[in-house]
This record gives C-alpha cells, structure tokens and sequence, in this order.
C-alpha cells in the first residue's frame, strides 16, 4: 500500500469531520432538550399565555399550528397527489409536461418569506381573506405542493410497469388501473411525503409572518377567517422582541423543544409508515 | 352498456381533474410573479427604479429616504459566502465519507442525523445560533455583540449542510461501478480512486447541488434575522453586524403601512431574490441534465 | 401477402388483418401485414429480435394504445368487427382477447385476488361466483392442484413457473375466447417451459391462441400455423409441419436454418 501514513491521516480527517457534524447536531438537540424539558409540563401545553408569554402556556400556538398544518394538507395533498398522478401516468403532451416540470422546480427554490409576500398579496389582500388561517394555509400549501409531487411522483413510478400492462390487458380502464393497481402500493410513499411536507409547513415562520401569525390572542380562532398564534412564530417573537426576553429563557427553550417534537415527530411517523408498508407489499 | 359508459365517463372526468392539480403549479408560479410585481409596481414610476441603485438603505427617515438595495445586497452576498466557506469543503468530505467509506451500519447511524439536521426548523436553530453561538463568536474575537454576519454564516452552514451533503453523496454514488473497478484494477487505492476517478466524475452532480444549496441560504430568513444584527451597512467584514435582504423584508414588513413606497420596495426585494434563487436553479438543472447525459 | 389456400376450406377465421402497418411516432415497425388467425388452433409468430411480431401482437388486443405517438394504420378485425373503428369499446375488446406477457407479473396480492380481479373489475361481486370463477380459472391453467390450499397465500411466493400459470389464469378468469402470449416461457426453466407447452396444447381446444416466440423449436412443438416475421414485414406464413421441413422462401430457411437471428 502505497502512502500509508497519509492515506491514514486522510482517513482520519474524513471521520473526524463526519463525526464533528454528528456531535453539532447531538449538542444542539441537547441543549434544547436540557433546557427545554424543565419547562415542559402539563400546564405549559395546555393553558393560555399570560403577561404576553412571559408565563403561563402555548396551548394556543399549538392549537394553531395544528391548524395552520390541518390547512395546508388538506390543499396541497389532493393537489399534489393529483398533479404527481398526472405526471406518472398520464403526460402524454410534452410541451405541457415540461412547463409542469418547470414550474415545480420554480415553486421549490422560491424563499420562504416571497412565499410570505406572495400569500400577502394575493391571499390577504387581493382575495380579501386578511390574515387569516385560510390565508396562511393556503400560502403554506402553495410552498409544499413540489415536495408532495416530487415524492408521490417517485412512489408511483416505483410500481413496476408490469403491473400496468397486466391490469390493462384485463381490459380496465386507465382510471381503474391507477385506482385499483398502483394506488394502493404508492400510498404510503404520498403519506411519507405528505408528513414531510406537513413538518416543514409546521416549522416555517416567514410564510406566516406576513399571512396569519399574531403573537397574544386571548382567545382561539372561531372560524377560518381568524388570526392564530403557531409555534414558530411564537418563539420568534418571545425570543427577540419580548421585553423579558432575558429572563424568560424557560418559556423560549419549552416553546422551541415542543416544536422540535412537533417535527421530530412527524419525521419518525413518516419513516415508520414507510418501513411498515414496505414489508407488506413486496415486489 | 350502462356500465361501461359509466366507467368511460369516469375515466374522462379523472384525466380532468388530474390535469387541471397539475396545471395548479403552473397557475402558482404564474400567480406569484404577477402578485410581486403587483404590489411592487408603482416605486418603479414614483420614485423610479435607479433609486434602488442608491447607496444606502435608510427606509425611514426625517430627512430622506434612502431605498438602496446595496446594502442589503451585501448583506446577503457577505453571509452566503461565509456560509459557503465553510459548507462546502465540510459537506463533500462529508459526503466522501458516508458514499464511500463508511460501513453500512455506520451509514444507517449517520443519515438519520443529517435527516434530522434537515428536519431542525430554522426558528429554532436560530434561537440556538442567539443563545450559544453569538456568545460564542463574541467571546472568541472580543467583540461587543455576537450578533455578525459570521454567526449568521454559521448558523446557514448547519442548514444547507444536509442539503448539500445528500445531493453529493447521490452523485458519487451514481458514478458507475466500472469506473472505480477500473481504477483498483490498475493499482489505485481506495482513497486514490476516490479522488481522482469518483470524486472529478461526481463533480458536476456536487456543483448542482452547491448552487442549489447557495440558493436554499440565500433565501433563508429567520435565522439570520435573528442573529446578523440587523444594520444594513455595505461591508466585508465578517465580523460586523449585517442586514441580509431576507431579514429586511421580515423586520419591516409588519410595520410598514400598506402600499407605501417603503412597502413597495420591500417587494422589490422580493423580487430581486425571486429571480436570484429562480436563476441558480435552472443553472443548477442544467448542470444536472449535463451530467445525466454524460453518464 | 398470405394465401387463404394455405387452411382449409371450412377453417373459421376469427382475426383478419390486413394491409396493416404500425408507426411509433415517425418510425413504421409494420409493413403491409395481412394475415389470418384461425379459430381454437394456434399460431406463433417467430422472428428475430426487433422483427415487429411482438409489436403486431400487441396490436391485437390494442395495448400499443399506451405508447405515445403510437399510429396504427389498416384492418384488423376479431369477429368480423374493425376493432379499430371509433367508437370501439377497449374494455371490451380486452374482455374479449387476453394477454400473457413475456416476464410473468403477478399482483402482490392472494393468489386468489390475483384471479379475481379481472372478473372484479368486470363487475362481479357475488363470492361464490367468483370462487366459481377462480376455480376454474386455476384448474384450466393446470395450477388448482398445486395452490387450492393456500388460495390467500402471497401470489409473490409462488415459483416463476407458477407465477406464470398463475397470470394465465388471471387472462382466463375474464372469459376471453383469445388468448395473446408473449414469450410466455422465454424467462423460465426447462421444466417450468414444458409445462406451458403442455397447457398451450390443451388450452387449444377452448381457445384461439396467438403466441409470439424466438424458440424455433417451441413454435414447432406447439403451433399449428406458423408467421415468420422479419424487419416488420410478414415474409411467409404456413402450416408448421410445412414452414418447418419445406419453406417457401429463402429468407424463411435461412432463419429456421439459424443462418442469422
């Protein structure tokens, strides 16, 4: 072996990197957790803020961020599933295809906070919602639409195309052939997806900034015309703009650690789903 | 045949519906070029576009107001470039290592980590970067407040890591098979193989997913906000407070009164990341499509 | 291009096709085909690879209908009907002509669903009709022995061999009366093959079958007519004993001789 002493070293620095990373996340994940969890208890999930956040709960953050996520899915998930459809198994006019094609690569490089201004401009103002759950959903939904595409695309052309070619020599129709054939074995690739898109639409502040947040609402939203206070945002604000900002640093840290789970959790659901469902239908 | 027609109306009716979910993206990006431009029209008649050419972003003021997007600009530029420095020679090793080195049990150890890191919303990792990085950053070079456009840059680099890292270790591990065999077979190392066969092949893939990487910190907005500072001076310095334009927007959208030239120049800025993030993806895609055909 | 005088008289012709020609997209694979298929005996279509036989094959039940650009010009009728006409039931069609393709893919589902879903889809939903169904389906595809037991077993889990007898039940279940194979056995083991030869040469007597096929020796152990095929056009077409031992053409001999292909 040619070098060995530097091929060594190269090695070494290669792990020592890898791993530099590795603890990065580790202490951040810590930090949080440690400071956050004294703070978490049944009260500071379930009451209302008082003294503008510097006591008292989230609940309603979470409320409306469960909102807010509730929103989105149910815009972006049949439109995504729909579009993702179209592209996997109709596409038959090329120009058409690749104007689509286009558009999803567009949507998923905007920033976060144009989506911000572009829910402002058409959603709050020119539609008239105001800011508004409706509002914030729906600019929400606009920014995970490529990532519901792009990963129900992948689960349906994950099904061999066998399948096709049998189920329609059977003499089904298209229709019957996606239904009954191919949808059920790329479900759980859309719900991987969907629960991916959900955890970002759940941790954005930008596009909400602008559309929906408020920060001290004594109450929660009556219908989907009202204003919300989400997670994010909340922590945003108690952390920075907050007159206590100093001394409330439990508040800050609970807020950021239950958001953390929030997303966190999704993560794991998703990946749960997607191992369950791969040992059911092998092919 | 009842039925049959049933099933062929049906047919007709989904073909529909599925293109018109499709057509919705299309509609979108459409929607939201024209809802910037909108909004942001009217500064380009009064006062005129050149005065975003001004050299100072001074928004409010008794005396003039200044709206520059230069400084902003360089907040921006400044940021990323830090951010860069330090992602990219960290997220390619770091690919290098999970694509070609590691075991597969250490694989399955180290992707949920880089997935989670992905997964940290960028609230929180700048709540992180306030409370321990700038004090760190403040300590190490003795300054008066961590709040810089490095800590900042630090905290981008945490976020276009995994990004960076999963679009790399993708590309060297497409590199085909053939080409590595060939090189072991002549009397190359592991790690000669790795970098000079893999690594050059892989490199248009790794470039692709740098610029998509410098787009993602580009238009990143809460975590600079939180933690550059906020002073929108023209400056290189790394170790001076920055406003990037994304934290602009953020700041002073909400209390800016609705259809002032201050609010229209805010979308401007918009604007202007618009078409700076939509410009490096289609160069990012080009270099992509390249490198399919090269394979 | 193909003489009637090569059946006899009374031979009932149950698929016409003629002068037909097939583009994808600017490219033609198919050059003036006529050619006839006779009722409950079966013919095979051998070529080499790229010759079009498959392409034609798939035109018989219109599943080139899937390819983009696809065009397909001339007439082919099954049953005195154009079955390019508009206005064409496909479902139908398919109904009518079923198809065993060339690498075997069953659903990950029970053997049974597997079976059942062709009738399904169709429309029936009585159980005990469609356990009537894949019964008999199962046991016309010489498989019922081997799967009556474990009926709800993953249909993956069945051997090659049997994941083929098992598409060809799933192609029976929908009460087709032709039935269209693709290669059927060229992904399977000797044994596994001779038991499809074996269930082609009693699935005749029900059915018509069309299979396509590069085994010079299958098509002569199984077929009653024979269609050579070669760079889209249909050079000769005759009684396999006949093409076998005394073709008409040189091109044909020189095939079956294995001077090319």
């Amino acid at each position: 072996m040619k070098n060995n002493a530097a091929d060594k070293f190269i090695l070494f620095s290669l792990r020592f990197i890898t791993y530099a990373i590795v603890l990065v996340v580790g202490y951040i994940l810590f930090d949080i957790i440690k400071n956050g969890a004294p703070a978490l208890n049944w009260q500071f999930v379930s009451t209302f803020p008082r003294r503008s956040g510097a006591e008292g709960g989230i609940f309603p953050a979470i409320v409306g961020t469960l909102y807010l996520v509730v929103g989105t899915i149910a815009v972006s998930l049949p439109l995504g599933v729909g579009g993702a459809i179209y592209l996997a198994e109709y596409a038959d006019q090329g120009r058409f295809n690749t104007l689509i094609r286009l558009a999803i690569i567009t949507l998923a490089g905007v920033p976060s906070i144009v989506f911000g201004l572009f829910g402002l401009g058409l959603f709050v103002l020119f539609c008239g919602f105001g800011p508004s759950i409706l509002a914030g959903s729906l600019t929400l939904a606009c920014m995970v639409l490529p990532t519901i595409i792009v990963a129900s695309e992948e689960s349906l052309r994950a099904v061999p195309k066998g399948f096709r070619d049998a189920s329609l020599a059977l003499g089904a129709t298209k229709w019957e052939m996606i239904r009954t054939n191919i949808l059920p074995y790329s479900l759980s690739g859309m719900i991987t997806g969907s629960i991916l898109g959900i955890g970002r639409a759940a941790g954005e502040t930008a596009p909400i900034l602008l559309t929906v947040a408020a920060f001290y609402l004594p109450r929660l939203p009556k219908s989907f015309f009202d204003q919300v206070m989400a997670l994010p945002y909340h922590l945003y604000i108690l952390a920075t703009q907050h007159p206590e900002a100093d001394r409330i640093r439990h508040m800050q840290y609970g807020t950021a650690l239950v958001l953390l789970l929030l997303v966190l959790g999704l993560s794991l659901g998703a990946i749960l789903i997607r191992t369950h469902f791969r040992k059911k239908f092998r092919w | 045949m009842s039925r049959s027609r049933k099933l062929h109306i049906t047919d007709k009716l989904m073909r529909l519906l599925l293109v018109s979910a499709a057509s919705t993206s299309v509609l979108i990006v459409c929607l939201i070029f024209l809802f910037l431009f909108k909004e942001a029209g009217p500064f380009a008649f009064k006062p005129g576009l050149e005065k975003l050419l001004d050299s100072q972003w001074i928004p409010v003021s008794f005396q003039e107001e200044h709206f520059g997007v230069g400084p902003l600009l360089s907040g921006s530029a400044l940021v990323t470039a830090l951010a860069m420095l330090v992602t990219v020679p960290i997220s390619v090793l770091v690919a290098i290592y999970i694509a070609e080195i590691a075991r597969p049990a250490e694989r399955e150890f180290l992707k949920p980590f880089i997935e989670i890191l992905a997964s940290i919303p960028s609230v929180v990792l700048g709540f992180f970067g306030l409370l321990v990085v700038a004090p760190l950053v403040k300590t190490l070079f003795g300054l008066s407040t961590g709040l810089t456009a490095l800590t900042g840059a630090l905290l981008l680099s945490l976020m276009a890591i995994p990004t960076i890292i999963s679009l790399s270790e993708d590309a060297l591990v497409s590199v085909p098979y053939a080409l590595k065999n060939a090189s072991l077979a002549l009397g190359a190392s592991h790690l000669q193989t790795i970098f000079r066969v893999t690594l050059p092949a892989a490199l248009p893939g790794i470039v692709a997913a740098v610029m998509l990487g410098i787009g993602r910190v580009i238009g990143e907005t809460m975590a600079v906000l939180m933690v550059t500072g906020n002073s929108a001076i023209l400056t290189f310095s790394p170790l001076a407070s920055v406003r990037t334009m994304t934290a602009t927007i953020a700041a002073e959208m909400g209390e800016v009164p609705f259809g002032s030239i201050h609010y229209q120049a805010l979308f401007w800025i918009g604007i202007i990341l618009l078409g700076i993030t939509f410009a490096l993806n289609i160069i990012a895609q080009r270099v992509l499509k390249k490198y399919g055909m090269m394979k | 291009m193909v003489e009637q005088s090569i059946y006899p008289k009374d031979l009932e012709m149950v698929i016409t096709t003629n002068q037909v020609n097939f583009f994808y997209g600017l490219t033609q694979a198919l050059f003036d085909i006529s050619l006839l298929i006779p009722a409950k005996h079966v013919t095979a279509l051998i070529g080499p690879s790229g010759c079009g036989k498959s392409t034609f094959l798939r035109c018989l039940n219109r599943m080139n209908d899937t390819i983009p650009h696809s065009r397909v010009e001339g007439e082919i009728s099954i049953n005195q009907k154009d079955i390019y006409a508009p206005g064409t039931d496909v479902v139908e069609l398919r109904k009518e002509v079923g198809m065993v393709f060339q690498k075997s893919n069953p659903f990950p589902k029970s053997i049974f669903d597997n079976v059942a879903y062709g009738p399904r889809i169709h429309g029936e939903k009585n159980p005990k009709r469609l356990a009537e169904i894949v019964e008999h389906s199962l046991q016309q595809a010489a498989i019922w022995d081997e799967v009556k037991d474990r009926l709800h077993a993953n249909a993956m889990g069945l051997s090659g061999g049997q994941q083929q007898r098992l598409c060809i039940a799933r192609a029976l279940a929908v009460g087709p009366r032709i039935l269209l194979m693709d290669e059927p056995a060229s992904a399977l083991d000797p044994k596994a093959t001779m038991r499809i030869e074996d269930l082609i040469g009693e699935l005749r007597t029900n059915y018509t079958i069309v299979i396509v096929t590069h085994n010079m020796q299958q098509a002569a152990r199984v077929s009653d007519y024979t269609a050579f095929f070669y760079e889209g056009q249909l050079i000769e077409c005759d009684a396999t004993p006949k093409i076998f031992t005394n073709p008409r053409q040189k091109q044909t001999e020189d095939y079956i001789t294995g001077r090319f292909g």
